[in-house]
C-alpha cells in the first residue's frame, strides 16, 4: 500500500495541470460551428418572433379581427371597395367565393376564408397557437417522462415494474385514438374541469396541450429510463451510495445531469412531433377549438376551398412543413454537439 | 324525423294541401327555381328509351338495409322503385308529387270506426321479385317486423296490439287483420291517426314476403314488388339493383316501370371526386345527399352545366335550439334577444348564398302545410320576412333580462358547414354582450348528445337541421317542440330545446283533432301554433335550404319530387 501511495504522489508532481473543459460548453461550441444547425434555430425562431407577431400585425397593420366572423365585409384592392365574399356567377349564382391573396399586407395579404376573416392574420394566431401547444406539450412531457424515468430507474424492482408496466398500456394505444378519445371527453365538459385548486377552460389551450404532452410520455420515458439504469450502475454514483449520500442528491445531482443530455436532444424532435400532432388533431376538431385559429385549424378551414382559394391551406401547411424541418434538423444538430460519439458512430 | 339530407324526408298527403294558395305558391316557387325542375316538360318523355347503367356516387353508404330498419333517403331513393306500400306517392316531380295514390291496394279507402279502421282491397296477380304471389297476410308480416327489427320510429304504435310487441314477439293479428281469401286487409288503430296514410307511403310499410325473418335482415333486402330488384349491396362499395322479370305496371302513378336497366351507387369517393366524374361523364349523379362542395359550385356555375345542374327548393328548416332549461335561456327577453341578433345573410352566405338558402325566423318552412310567412326578429317593421338584425332592439332585451356577461356554450358538429354555423352564432352571442364559445362534436356523437337531457348542462345552443317527414305541420312542430317530445334520459328526445309551453300544446292536440276530418281548419291552426311558438323563440332558426342535384350530360327526364328528390328510375340514359 505504501509503495502505491507512492507512485500516485510521483505522477502527480509530474503530470502538468490540465484545464477542466466544460462539457455544455464543447457541446455548445460544436452546435455553434454546425452552420446547418444555426440555419435551422434561426428560422425557427424567426417563425416564433413573427407568430408572437401576430397581434400587431392583426391590430395594427391589418387592422382586422382575426377571429370574428366578417362574412358582410369589404376590403380594398386596387383601391377599389369590394365584397369579403362574391356570390358565384352565371345563372345559377351558386355558392360565395371568399376574396383570394392581394399580397397587400394591409388588406387581406393571404386572402379571407369562407367566414370573411384574414387569413394572414389567423396564420400568425394561429402559428402562436400551434408553437405554444408545441413546446408546451414538448415540455411538459419531457419533465413528466424525466421524473418518472429517473423513480423507474433508481428505485427498480416493483416501482420501476409499475411504472414500465403504466407506460406501456399507454404506448399499447394508437396516439390519435387516445388524444380523439381524450379530447372528445375533455371538450364535452363544457364547464371546464379541475385538477385540485387548478381550474382549465375547455376551449383553452390546455386541454390539446396537456392531452398531447400525456400521450407521448412513453415516448421520452423508455429511453430515459435506459439512460438512468446506464448511470445507476456506475463508478460514481455506487461511490456516492457508499459515502451515505441521499436519493434526492443521487437523484438530482448525479444521475440526472448525467441523463439530462438525452432529454435535451428529444426536445426538439419532441417539439416538431407535438406541433404535427397539435395540427392533426385540430384538423379533425378535437385540439384548438374554434374561434381560436391554429394550424391545423386553418388547414381545416381550407379544405372546401382548395379548387379556389388554396393558400388558405397551402399557407399553413408550408408554416408546419418549415417548423417541422427546422426543429428536427436542429435537433440532429443538437444530438451531434451532446453525444459525439453518436456522430462518429454514424460516420463510421 | 329526419334531420339531415341523409335522412329521409317523408312525404305528405295531398289532401291536406288543399287551399289553392298553398297550391300557387308551390308552383310559383318551382318556376322560381334557377334550374328547378319539377318534372318533365309535354313531350320530353318522347325520347325517353330504356337501357344503360345509371351510377351514382356516394361519399358513404347508408348502413343497415333492411327497409325495416333503414331510415336514410339514401336507402329510400332505391327501395322506392323495389318495393311498393298499400299506397304510395304520386310518382312524379313537382307539387303533384305529393298526392297519395293507391299502390297495392286498389284505391284509398276512408277511416270507419271514428278514424279507427282501414279497409284496403289488394290488387291480384302481383308477385315478388322471387316468384311468390302479394297476399294480403305478406303485410302482418311487414308491420310485426317493425316492432321485432325494430324500426326507428314509431309510426305504427297506434296500431292494435303494437303496445304489446317487443323485439322478441309480435302478434298484431288484431290490429292488421288479413284476409287471403278476399284479398283485403283490415288495419285498426288505437286511435284517429290524420297522418296515418303518409306513414303507410313510407318504405317501412313496404310489403316483404309472408316468410321474411323477424329479425333483421342486415344487407340483404327481401324480395320486393317494384320493377327492380336488389342484386347485391355492400356498404362498402356498392349497391348493384337489376330489373325484376316478375314486375308488371298496375299503376303508372304509384309505380312506373323504369328506365335504366341497372342502378348502382357507389360508395367512398369523397364528394370533390364525385363531382369531377360526372364532369366527365363517368358516372351520372352526385348523389343528392351529398353537399357538394362550396369550391366546386363555381365550376357548376359555368353555362356548360346549366342544363346539367338543378336546383330545388327543401322543405328543411336550420336552426339553434336554445337550451330552456338552463340560463340564459331559460329567459324568453334573452331568446328573443339572440333571435335579433342573429344575422340570417350570413348564415345564408355558409350555407351557399342566396341562391342556396332563404332566411327564416320560423318554425315551418315555405310551402308547408300550416305555412303563414311570419318573422317578427327583423329590423325593420314588415314582420313577413327578414330583412336584417336588429341589435339595438337585441341589446335592450339583454340589458333587461339580466343575462349580459354570462357564458354561453355554442354546439355544433365539427364538418366545415356546420362549424361555421356555430362560429356565426358565437360572433353574434358576442355582439350582444353574452361570452360565447364553441364546442364541437363528431356528427355521430353530437346528436344524441343534445337531445339528452343529462348533458343539458353543458351546452346552452346547439345547431341542428329538420327534415320533412311527410308534409304535415305536427311533423315540425309537435316533434319538435311539443311538450309531448321531451324524454328525460334519453338520446331521442327531439324537442331539444325542452320547450314546453301547454297553451301552446293544447292548441297543438286541437289541431292534431280537428286534422282527421279538416284539413284546411287544422291547417289554420297550426299557423298559429307556428307563429306563438316563434314568439317564444325556443330556436333561433335562420334559413330554409334548397337542394343541388347534379347530372352527367347524359342523363334525361329529370324529376324532382318534394318527397323523394330525384326519382332516379323515371330518367333515361342517352
Amino acid at each position: 500500500m505504501a509503495a502505491i501511495l507512492e507512485q500516485a504522489e510521483v505522477a502527480t508532481e509530474v503530470r502538468p495541470a490540465v484545464a477542466g473543459r466544460n462539457p455544455w460548453l464543447l457541446a455548445g461550441r460544436q452546435l455553434w460551428h454546425n452552420r446547418i444547425a444555426m440555419a435551422a434555430l434561426v428560422l425557427f425562431l424567426l417563425i416564433v418572433v413573427v407568430c408572437l407577431a401576430a397581434p400587431l400585425y392583426a391590430n395594427h397593420v391589418a387592422h382586422v379581427d382575426a377571429f370574428a366572423n366578417n362574412l358582410n365585409g369589404t376590403t380594398v384592392v386596387n383601391g377599389k371597395q369590394v365584397p369579403l365574399l362574391e356570390q358565384g356567377g352565371g345563372v345559377l349564382r351558386l355558392g360565395e367565393t371568399p376574396i383570394g391573396p392581394t399580397w397587400d399586407v394591409h388588406h387581406y395579404f393571404l386572402g379571407a376564408d369562407s367566414l370573411g376573416r384574414d387569413v394572414a392574420a389567423r396564420l400568425l394566431y394561429g402559428g402562436r397557437s400551434s408553437l405554444i401547444v408545441g413546446i408546451g406539450s414538448a415540455v411538459i412531457c419531457c419533465v413528466i417522462a424525466t421524473v418518472l424515468a429517473l423513480i423507474a430507474g433508481f428505485f427498480g424492482s416493483a416501482t420501476d415494474s409499475l411504472l414500465s408496466r403504466s407506460m406501456d398500456v399507454i404506448w399499447a394505444f394508437p396516439v390519435y385514438l387516445l388524444a380523439i378519445c381524450l379530447g372528445t371527453v375533455l371538450l364535452t365538459h363544457s364547464n371546464g374541469f379541475s385538477v385540485g385548486p387548478v381550474h382549465i377552460d375547455a376551449t383553452s389551450l390546455w386541454p390539446p396541450t396537456l392531452i398531447i404532452a400525456l400521450i407521448y410520455v412513453p415516448y421520452v420515458y423508455r429511453p430515459v429510463r435506459g439512460q438512468v439504469l446506464t448511470v445507476v450502475n456506475r463508478e460514481f454514483v455506487q461511490a456516492a451510495i457508499s459515502q451515505g449520500a441521499s436519493n434526492v442528491r443521487l437523484l438530482f445531482s448525479d444521475i440526472l445531469p448525467n441523463v439530462v443530455s438525452v432529454v435535451i436532444v428529444l426536445l426538439p424532435l419532441m417539439i416538431a412531433t407535438t406541433i404535427l400532432t397539435e395540427a392533426a388533431l385540430s384538423f379533425l376538431g378535437v385540439g384548438v377549438q374554434p374561434p381560436n385559429a391554429s394550424w391545423g385549424t386553418i388547414i381545416n378551414d381550407g379544405l372546401t376551398l382548395l379548387y379556389t382559394r388554396p393558400w388558405v391551406t397551402l399557407a399553413p401547411g408550408i408554416m408546419i412543413v418549415l417548423t417541422v424541418l427546422a426543429l428536427n434538423v436542429l435537433g440532429d444538430g443538437i444530438r451531434d454537439a451532446l453525444d459525439p460519439r453518436a456522430k462518429l458512430r454514424v460516420k463510421g | 324525423m329526419s334531420r339531415a339530407l341523409k335522412a329521409p324526408l317523408k312525404g305528405p298527403k295531398l289532401y291536406t294541401w288543399s287551399t289553392a294558395a298553398a297550391v300557387a305558391a308551390l308552383v310559383a316557387a318551382a318556376g322560381c327555381g334557377s334550374s328547378s325542375s319539377s318534372s318533365p316538360a309535354a313531350g320530353q318523355t318522347a325520347g325517353a328509351q330504356k337501357g344503360g347503367t345509371y351510377t351514382i356516387l356516394a361519399h358513404a353508404a347508408f348502413g343497415v338495409a333492411d327497409p325495416a330498419q333503414n331510415y336514410t333517403l339514401q336507402e329510400w331513393q332505391l327501395l322506392i322503385d323495389t318495393h311498393d306500400g298499400l299506397v304510395q306517392f304520386n310518382r312524379v316531380g313537382g307539387i303533384a308529387g305529393t298526392k297519395i295514390v293507391p299502390d297495392l291496394a286498389t284505391s284509398i279507402p276512408q277511416p270507419t270506426n271514428g278514424g279507427k279502421t282501414y279497409v284496403f282491397h289488394i290488387r291480384r296477380g302481383i308477385k315478388f321479385s322471387n316468384g311468390q304471389t302479394l297476399k294480403p297476410s305478406d303485410f302482418v308480416t311487414t308491420f310485426e317486423r317493425q316492432f321485432t327489427v325494430p324500426g326507428p320510429t314509431t309510426f305504427y304504435s297506434g296500431i292494435v296490439g303494437a303496445d304489446k310487441c317487443s323485439t322478441k314477439h309480435c302478434d298484431l293479428t288484431q290490429g292488421v287483420v288479413a284476409d287471403d281469401s278476399a284479398y283485403t286487409l283490415t288495419i285498426n288503430l288505437t286511435a284517429s291517426d290524420p297522418e296515418f296514410l303518409d306513414k303507410l307511403a313510407l318504405p317501412f310499410a313496404y310489403a316483404v314476403p309472408a316468410g321474411t325473418t323477424k329479425k333483421l335482415t342486415g344487407n340483404n333486402v327481401p324480395p320486393g314488388t317494384g320493377p327492380y330488384m336488389w342484386q347485391s349491396y355492400n356498404p362498402n362499395s356498392q349497391a348493384v339493383l337489376v330489373r325484376n322479370s316478375h314486375f308488371h305496371v298496375w299503376s303508372s302513378a304509384a309505380q312506373p316501370a323504369g328506365y335504366p336497366d341497372k342502378i348502382v351507387e357507389k360508395f367512398g369517393q369523397t364528394i370533390s371526386d364525385a363531382v369531377t366524374a360526372v364532369q366527365n361523364g363517368q358516372a351520372d349523379e352526385v348523389f343528392d345527399g351529398d353537399v357538394i362542395p362550396s369550391d366546386r359550385l363555381n365550376e357548376l356555375n359555368s353555362a356548360k352545366y346549366a342544363k346539367q345542374v338543378h336546383v330545388n327548393p327543401l322543405t328543411s328548416t336550420y336552426y339553434f335550439a336554445l337550451n330552456t332549461r338552463r340560463p340564459p335561456f331559460n329567459n324568453l327577453q334573452a331568446r328573443q334577444a339572440i333571435n335579433y341578433a342573429a344575422d340570417r345573410s350570413a348564415y345564408v352566405k355558409i350555407g351557399g348564398g342566396p341562391s342556396l338558402a332563404v332566411p327564416t325566423c320560423q318554425i315551418l318552412p315555405p310551402n308547408f302545410p300550416g305555412y303563414k310567412p311570419y318573422c317578427p326578429y327583423t329590423a325593420g317593421t314588415d314582420h313577413t320576412k327578414w330583412t336584417g338584425p336588429d341589435l339595438a332592439k337585441a341589446k335592450q332585451l339583454v340589458k333587461q333580462s339580466g343575462t349580459a356577461g354570462m357564458k354561453v356554450v355554442v354546439n355544433s358538429q365539427n364538418d366545415e358547414t356546420s362549424k361555421a354555423f356555430a362560429q356565426q352564432m358565437v360572433s353574434d352571442l358576442n355582439k350582444i354582450g353574452y361570452k360565447a364559445s364553441t364546442q364541437l362534436l363528431n356528427s355521430s356523437i353530437q346528436y344524441p348528445f343534445i337531445q339528452n337531457s343529462d348533458n343539458s348542462s353543458k351546452w346552452n345552443a346547439a345547431w341542428s337541421d329538420w327534415y320533412q317527414d311527410y308534409p304535415a305541420a305536427s311533423d315540425f312542430l309537435n316533434v319538435l317542440t311539443g311538450c309531448g317530445s321531451i324524454h328525460p334520459h334519453s338520446d331521442a328526445s327531439p324537442n331539444i330545446a325542452a320547450f314546453c309551453d301547454q297553451k301552446i300544446q293544447a292548441q297543438m292536440t286541437q289541431a292534431s283533432n280537428l286534422g282527421v276530418t279538416n284539413a284546411a281548419s287544422a291547417n289554420n291552426i297550426w299557423a298559429q301554433v307556428d307563429h306563438a311558438v316563434t314568439d317564444q323563440a325556443p330556436w333561433v332558426a335562420y334559413f330554409n335550404p334548397k337542394q343541388i342535384d347534379f347530372l352527367s350530360a347524359r342523363v334525361h327526364g329529370y324529376q324532382w319530387n318534394p318527397q323523394w328528390y330525384i326519382l332516379i328510375d323515371q330518367q333515361w340514359l342517352k
